[in-house]
């Protein structure tokens, strides 16, 4: 897997993000070029979902434009969407389906085939060997996350945007994430994330940003 | 790189997922179809074994709960999506999410509206009708609970994440349902009659295939609302 060839970059200009009547962040601005690892903190309540959601165009910024590559990514649409590999903080697990068909319907939604054996490899790389067709409904918190990351493994999108990836994983499987993340980004991948754990990830490129609490309602609304 | 799905084979496996889910959930499935055969099954009962009254009012009473019983699952086409995150992950599909959510109604509606269409001529020989009208039942039921679950669907996406949403829909689609209600069994009784029901069945297609184009349109732009 390698995405040197090709230059991807992340821009955001200017954005800023309003819920209900509390600004969240204003003027944020940068650029991730290829094999940057873009690590956002900040305390609970201070837009890092929001950004993140914003960058893959799930909601609209208050104020600003994000680019994929020159373009606007809501112009872009689908032509962005088939570059991203966005894990939200809900696992988008089914829990009537077992791990197979969860992950066999999540990257049929990016059009991406479904290897039964590479996919059978991650699972069990990942511990979840014995649980290959259980329906996920048995499976703890943390294998369901173990499940929706198994994407990571099977999809080849130069574009990793992950919320709170960490949570609810295990030493060994922070490991294994950890290095998975440091492995993408050397190949030329870019990946937003967040996180509360002190995860620490050795990457040319890694970035950290800050979001601070603006608690100050109506801040500078009308400009 | 690998091979790119085709547009088809996606949504293919969308269709075929959905099923699988509700398949494994039968119970809700379960519950629709027994719904309808034993509210249908209930009115014989209470307005007494009269053959000419009971075959005068077995259109509007199939029909009426046909509609009912499609309502009752509405909420189940996004609701499960929506809270697992699922929804997300369509939204950022490489697919137009109109389509996806065109099968997500297909799905929805193979697994509520197609079985009462299957059973609604065993339950209309309760009433007493002829071959013919329930023919034209079968048919106008086949094209009605269809746009029943497109019309629906925009329902059930409006009111997604609000709390007490089974009234809510009830009140946003109900008044949405009068045409095909009144198509559809206005065909039935048409037959009973011993009119043609072109007329009203082609006004029934009319309102499916404005139910057909519109209704992903308007589902989609209402999930987006919904997500942001």
């Amino acid at each position: 897997m390698k995405f040197s060839t090709s230059n991807f970059e992340l821009t955001a200009n200017d954005l800023s993000a309003v819920r209900g009547e509390r600004l969240l962040f204003k003027q944020l601005n940068f650029s991730l070029k290829n094999g940057t690892i873009l690590y956002l903190q900040g305390a609970n309540g201070t837009g890092k979902t929001t950004l993140l959601r914003m960058l893959c165009g799930l909601s609209k910024p208050y104020s600003g434009v994000i680019n994929w590559c020159g373009n606007n990514i809501n112009e872009l649409a689908e032509d962005f969407h088939q570059n991203i590999l966005y894990i939200g903080h809900l696992p988008s697990i089914k829990e009537d389906l077992t791990a197979l068909e969860n992950l066999q319907f999540s990257l049929a939604l990016t059009g991406d085939s479904f290897d039964f054996a590479h996919a059978c490899e991650v699972l069990k790389l990942l511990g979840l060997g014995k649980a290959l067709h259980l329906p996920t409904r048995v499976l703890s918190q943390g294998q369901k996350r173990r499940v929706a990351l198994a994407r990571l493994w099977l999809q080849n999108l130069p574009l990793w945007i992950l919320d709170e990836p960490f949570t609810a994983l295990d030493v060994a499987a922070t490991e294994l994430l950890k290095q998975k993340i440091e492995h993408f980004a050397n190949a030329g991948g870019v990946v937003v994330m967040t996180t509360h754990q002190e995860v620490l990830i050795n990457a040319p490129n890694f970035v950290q940003l800050r979001l601070e609490d603006l608690d100050k309602p109506n801040h500078n609304l009308k400009n | 790189m690998k091979k790119k799905l085709s547009t088809l084979s996606v949504l293919y496996r969308v269709l075929a997922r959905d099923i699988r889910v509700a398949l494994r959930r039968q119970s809700d499935v379960a519950a629709v179809f027994f719904f309808f055969i034993i509210a249908a099954s209930l009115f014989p009962l209470g307005s007494g074994a009269d053959p000419k009254l009971l075959k005068a009012m077995a259109p509007s009473v199939l029909w009426v709960t046909a509609l009912l019983s499609c309502m009752l699952s509405l909420s189940r086409i996004y609701a499960s999506d929506h809270a697992d995150g699922t929804l997300e992950q369509i939204m950022l599909s490489n697919q137009p999410t109109v389509l996806i959510v065109l099968m997500k109604i297909l799905a929805h509606w193979a697994l509520s509206g197609l079985p009462l269409v299957l059973v609604a001529p065993l339950i209309g020989v309760q009433f007493n009708l002829s071959g013919a009208e329930l023919q034209t039942l079968a048919l106008s039921l086949l094209m009605g609970t269809l746009a029943l679950s497109l019309i629906g669907s925009i329902g059930a996406a409006l009111t997604l994440g609000i709390r007490g949403t089974g009234v809510l829909i009830a009140i946003l689609v109900l008044p949405l349902y009068i045409p095909v209600l009144v198509f559809g069994a206005g065909a039935v009784n048409a037959v009973s009659i011993g009119m043609s029901a072109n007329g009203a069945l082609s006004l029934l297609g009319a309102v499916l295939a404005m139910a057909l184009v519109f209704s992903p349109l308007a589902s989609a732009a209402a999930l987006s609302i919904a997500l942001e």
